[in-house]
């Protein structure tokens, strides 16, 4: 199901239902490997399917495909959601996703490039994701090719200062290939972000540096839908589409829940979890 | 004389000349590593990315990922101490094709200080998979790795210097990775070298001939992959080798000559570099005294050792 030009899906139902289908792929997988990233899987959930889904121009019959859209998952550690999305896009067999984290697997801890096809560059290490991002922007711009790429960041993960750095050089370099998005979940590993380390006023932040803003529910697909719309038609400088989201959403007792930020779900749990998707 | 950041910019410009895909990025020091050539003819492939250093290693790990071939450079302690991490974890793992070149490599950088003089640098990038790591001796050597290592796939540091140098590698000298270069073998001892270091071997070599003492010199270019076959040559005709980087002694040049010939070809090794400290300012001629870099420290160190293996 390549989500090339007349493929991609628009309606907006159809959209959530893949959605929920990727929230129970997560879940499975998380409790089969017992150890993993749920709440931030679960958050950014809506937002990667809509990239992959509807908006990116991509190939899974051919993942070097030149002009394709690319993403890159900078907040590493929502590796079951990109692994989910991959597989239900049709880069590799979806029984491979209960192979997560285990001796051998392509699907490793955090996404490695080398050993699974789709993925764009190895991340893992917070904060670095954004430079790679405008560095392949550069290469676009240098090659003609109008591809757009895509970063998802968290909203711990912009207390790293290269996110920063990065910010600068996409907008002093007027990246409009660029759209960043932060997964503003407000939790990190540790408590709330807030208490944490401030990282707000976020849309101020990226204004400051040159960036165009846009703020979203990031569970609204049609609010996602048109949020990446509006990003391509802005010229000139990069945008960043700060998505309000939940930590853990899908599954009500996980939602806004820190102590889910690394754990996985039991198996009691993921019989609850999966009632509640329906499953 | 001339240094080998100053072949850089010349080897840099005709690569850009000769092929479209080459892309250079600087972290505001072009002008110190000599990337301002290349930026001056070819400004919409030249990317000077602040003073962010971090940034200019991801971005070119981008660069690379769309299919062109980037050279990042800035000082060394800056590129690999400033950006391993993202050395590591971006270009490494990801083997991606990015060049490293990095100048002001050792204490040669002289008067600015301990804070930009980088002796940790090959062993930074030594212990990363995928990495290659290269530090030629001369101009001309320089202007062979640039050629070499845009036709060859994969992560690799370059570590160049500041001062100037005399040319020492031969005419028709071309460079390989991994292939070590020998001027010739001693029965006493042989002088493992890379960069400015080579030049020194030689004069002590030269020294030594001359009280009787037959001292080879080899210049190990290529750290990583180191060439073992040089190396097993050198130690099994002298059975004492002597290593000599503008480096510390842990980790570098030393360090990956005694791991090799520990386990494959056991001799007497002695490390001639930076002795776990770090640099000073100064003017480099003096600052290479008192580290005891100079060809008279090796000639002092290599009689001392014969003549204790003697009794």
């Amino acid at each position: 199901m390549a989500v090339i030009e007349g493929e991609k899906v628009s309606d907006i139902k159809r959209l959530e239902d893949i959605a929920r289908g990727i929230r129970i792929d997560i879940l499975k997988m998380l409790a089969e490997a017992g150890s993993g990233h749920t709440g931030g899987s679960l958050s950014a959930t809506d937002i990667v399917t809509a990239l992959y889904f509807h908006k990116m121009r991509h190939n899974p019959k051919d993942p070097a495909w030149k002009e394709r859209d690319r993403f890159i998952l900078s907040k590493g550690h929502a590796a079951p959601l990109l692994y989910a999305v991959l597989a239900r896009s049709g880069y590799f067999d979806p029984s491979l996703l209960s192979t997560l984290r285990r001796l051998g697997s392509p699907l490793q801890g955090h996404p490695n490039s080398k050993s699974l096809p789709g993925i764009e560059v190895s991340t893992g290490s917070l904060g670095q994701g954004l430079s790679v991002a405008s560095g392949i922007c550069l290469g676009l711009r240098l090659n003609n090719i109008p591809a757009r790429v895509y970063c998802l960041l968290g909203d711990g993960e912009t207390q790293e200062g290269q996110v920063w750095e990065a910010a600068m050089t996409a907008a002093h370099y007027g990246l409009d290939n660029l759209c960043a998005i932060v997964d503003n979940n407000g939790l990190q590993i540790d408590g709330p972000v807030e208490e944490i380390m401030r990282v707000s006023p976020m849309n101020d932040k990226w204004r400051a540096f040159g960036w165009n803003v846009i703020e979203i529910d990031g569970h609204d697909m049609a609010a996602i839908l048109s949020a990446l719309d509006e990003a391509e038609k802005i010229k000139g400088r990069p945008t960043v589409i700060i998505a309000h989201t939940i930590k853990g959403k899908g599954v009500s007792f996980f939602e806004g829940r820190v102590e889910y930020h690394g754990k996985a779900p039991t198996s009691d749990e993921l019989k609850r979890a999966l009632k509640e998707l329906g499953e | 004389m001339k240094a080998t950041r100053d072949a850089y910019g010349e080897a840099l410009l005709e690569l850009g000349k000769r092929r479209a895909d080459v892309v250079v990025l600087d972290a505001d020091l072009s002008g110190s590593t000599k990337t301002g050539e290349f930026a001056k003819a070819f400004p919409e492939r030249f990317f000077n990315i602040g003073i962010s250093e971090q940034d200019m290693i991801g971005t070119a790990a981008g660069l690379s990922l769309s299919g062109k071939l980037p050279f990042a450079s800035t000082f060394a302690i800056f590129a690999t101490g400033r950006a391993w991490e993202q050395i590591r974890q971006t270009i490494c793992y990801s083997n991606l094709n990015v060049k490293i070149v990095a100048t002001h490599g050792g204490i040669t950088v002289g008067e600015d200080g301990a804070s930009h003089q980088s002796v940790e640098d090959i062993a930074l990038m030594r212990v990363l998979p995928n990495m290659t790591v290269v530090v030629p001796a001369d101009a001309y050597e320089t202007k062979g790795v640039v050629d070499v290592i845009s036709e060859s796939y994969g992560p690799t540091y370059v570590r160049l210097g500041r001062a100037k140098v005399k040319e020492i590698m031969p005419e028709g000298y071309r460079f390989h990775i991994g292939r070590a270069y020998t001027f010739n073998l001693g029965r006493h001892a042989n002088i493992i070298a890379c960069g400015i270091m080579v030049a020194e071997a030689l004069k002590a070599s030269e020294a030594l001939r001359n009280d009787g003492i037959d001292v080879g010199v080899i210049n190990m270019s290529t750290i990583k992959p180191l060439d073992g076959d040089v190396l097993i040559q050198a130690a099994r005709t002298s059975g004492f080798i002597v290593t000599a980087e503008e480096h510390s002694i842990i980790g570098g040049l030393g360090g990956a000559v005694s791991e090799f010939l520990s386990e494959n070809y056991p001799v007497v090794i002695k490390r001639v570099g930076v002795k776990d400290s770090f640099g000073t300012s100064g003017e480099p001629g003096a600052l290479l005294k008192l580290y005891g870099l100079t060809s008279e420290d090796m000639v002092k160190l290599i009689k001392e050792t014969i003549t204790i293996s003697n009794c």
